[in-house]
């Protein structure tokens, strides 16, 4: 596309930060979003839907997890970037989620694999991968239930089961890598970046159930306003205060990392619980 | 390989960090859990349980622990949490159900705790902070 002789580049204009506890996905796909355990979840993201009809990005980069679904113990890739046409719904034991199948576009995530290594992050290049509730839950939360997902999309699965994940200062750093990568490819894309995961939550052993909503708010204003510092949060704070699972909250830093230094927060959102986990929302857009 | 006592994270009470140790440890048996996340091994394994689990070399101990669904021991052993869990799936017990029996409280109960915002992290960040608890 050309506009007064240059090419249009892709654009990175708006952040989303979404948990992504399989509890949501369960209850929008069997229709028990509006009972009185999920109907406040589920209100916190009304805005959210009424904010990405509007801005309509043409792709979303989604920064999740898996759940040993396409990397089980055999294979644990620290940051691994989906460079395939789609990405099907995984079967996580109960059958796949019955959501449409997550359609990627290959030319970007080639270019952005290519950009990546060059600019010093190793990253694992998946041409085939199924997709687990850590991508297709915030996508539930923000699109509801359509017919097909309106735009494609670009995932990046980062390790956080096996510890350690990595830093939020590589997260960081990467998501600035992601966003020159991105704003170097000649079409006119409007791009959204998610990182999902989170907040505080522990799934495991005798501290199950651990909740820190203080420190899931300061992590949420350092994220926004402080981003140099906060990704310096260590791993042994994140277990400790956020619990065992909440270390996932690194992959928020992905996200800011592909964002301007100064962003407007249009949205937050914190509710307590979904199943075991501090449910956590924000939506960013570049000043 | 460093001990478990000797990291940093060590001093977090009721909390096994699934490291490379414990992942190197708990892999033939994380290999079997999430082998059940197929129907068809999930039919092999109701059929004969211990038929199935002997296809992964896991020590005596997991081995036992994986049958008699000891959660908080399989944990200690190397399992990680969204391994086991599959197992609870295949016994019939949700996330948030297993979440209880970890920690000993009742599902009626954890669910309620849940409800009112969670466990709070005061008394909860560091071991010596639960040696005097009671029960």
């Amino acid at each position: 596309m050309c506009m007064s002789g240059k090419t249009k580049m892709a654009k990175i204009t708006s952040g989303v930060a979404c948990s992504h506890a399989p509890a949501l996905g369960v209850a929008s796909d069997s229709g028990i979003s509006n009972d009185d355990y999920y109907a406040p979840i589920f209100k916190g993201f009304e805005y959210s839907k009424e904010w990405i009809a509007k801005e309509k990005p043409d792709l979303i980069f989604l920064v999740y997890n898996d759940h040993c679904t396409a990397f089980d113990a055999s294979m644990i890739p620290t940051f691994a970037l989906g460079c395939a046409h789609e990405y099907p719904p995984a079967d996580e034991g109960w059958g796949p989620r019955p959501v449409p199948v997550v359609k990627g576009h290959r030319k970007l995530s080639a270019h952005i694999a290519q950009s990546l290594i060059l600019d010093k992050f190793d990253i694992t290049i998946m041409n085939e991968m199924e997709v687990d509730h850590g991508l297709t839950v915030p996508l539930t939360m923000m699109f509801g239930r359509p017919e097909e997902w309106p735009c494609p999309v670009v995932p990046l699965a980062v390790n956080v089961v096996q510890y350690p994940a990595p830093l939020g200062a590589r997260c960081f750093a990467l998501g600035k890598a992601i966003r020159k990568a991105i704003e170097s490819y000649p079409e006119a894309l409007k791009v959204c970046a998610f990182g999902t995961g989170g907040m505080s939550h522990q799934l495991q052993h005798q501290r199950a159930g651990l909740i820190n909503s203080e420190w899931d708010a300061r992590f949420m204003d350092l994220l926004i306003n402080d981003p140099e510092q906060g990704c310096r949060i260590s791993h042994v704070e994140y277990l400790r205060e956020a619990g065992s699972e909440g270390i996932e909250l690194v992959m928020w830093y992905v996200m800011r990392g592909t964002l301007n230094e100064d962003v407007n927060e249009v949205h937050r959102f914190y509710h307590v619980p979904a199943s075991n986990t501090a449910v956590g929302h924000l939506i960013l857009e570049n000043r | 390989m460093t001990r478990a006592s000797d990291k940093e994270y060590s001093d977090i009470p009721g909390t096994i960090v699934f490291d490379s140790d414990r992942a190197e440890e708990g892999y033939h048996l994380n290999k079997f859990c999430i082998s059940l996340r197929l129907q068809r091994n999930r039919n092999a394994f109701k059929a004969d349980p211990e038929r199935f689990i002997d296809a992964f070399p896991m020590t005596v101990d997991q081995r036992e622990a994986a049958l008699n669904q000891d959660w908080n021991r399989l944990l200690e052993l190397g399992g990680n949490i969204y391994y086991t869990s599959k197992l609870a799936a295949f016994h019939g017990i949700n996330f948030q159900e297993l979440a209880a029996l970890m920690t000993g409280m009742s599902v009626t109960d954890y669910r309620a705790m849940m409800i009112a915002g969670g466990r709070g992290i005061e008394g909860n960040r560091y071991v010596h902070e639960w040696e005097n608890k009671d029960g």
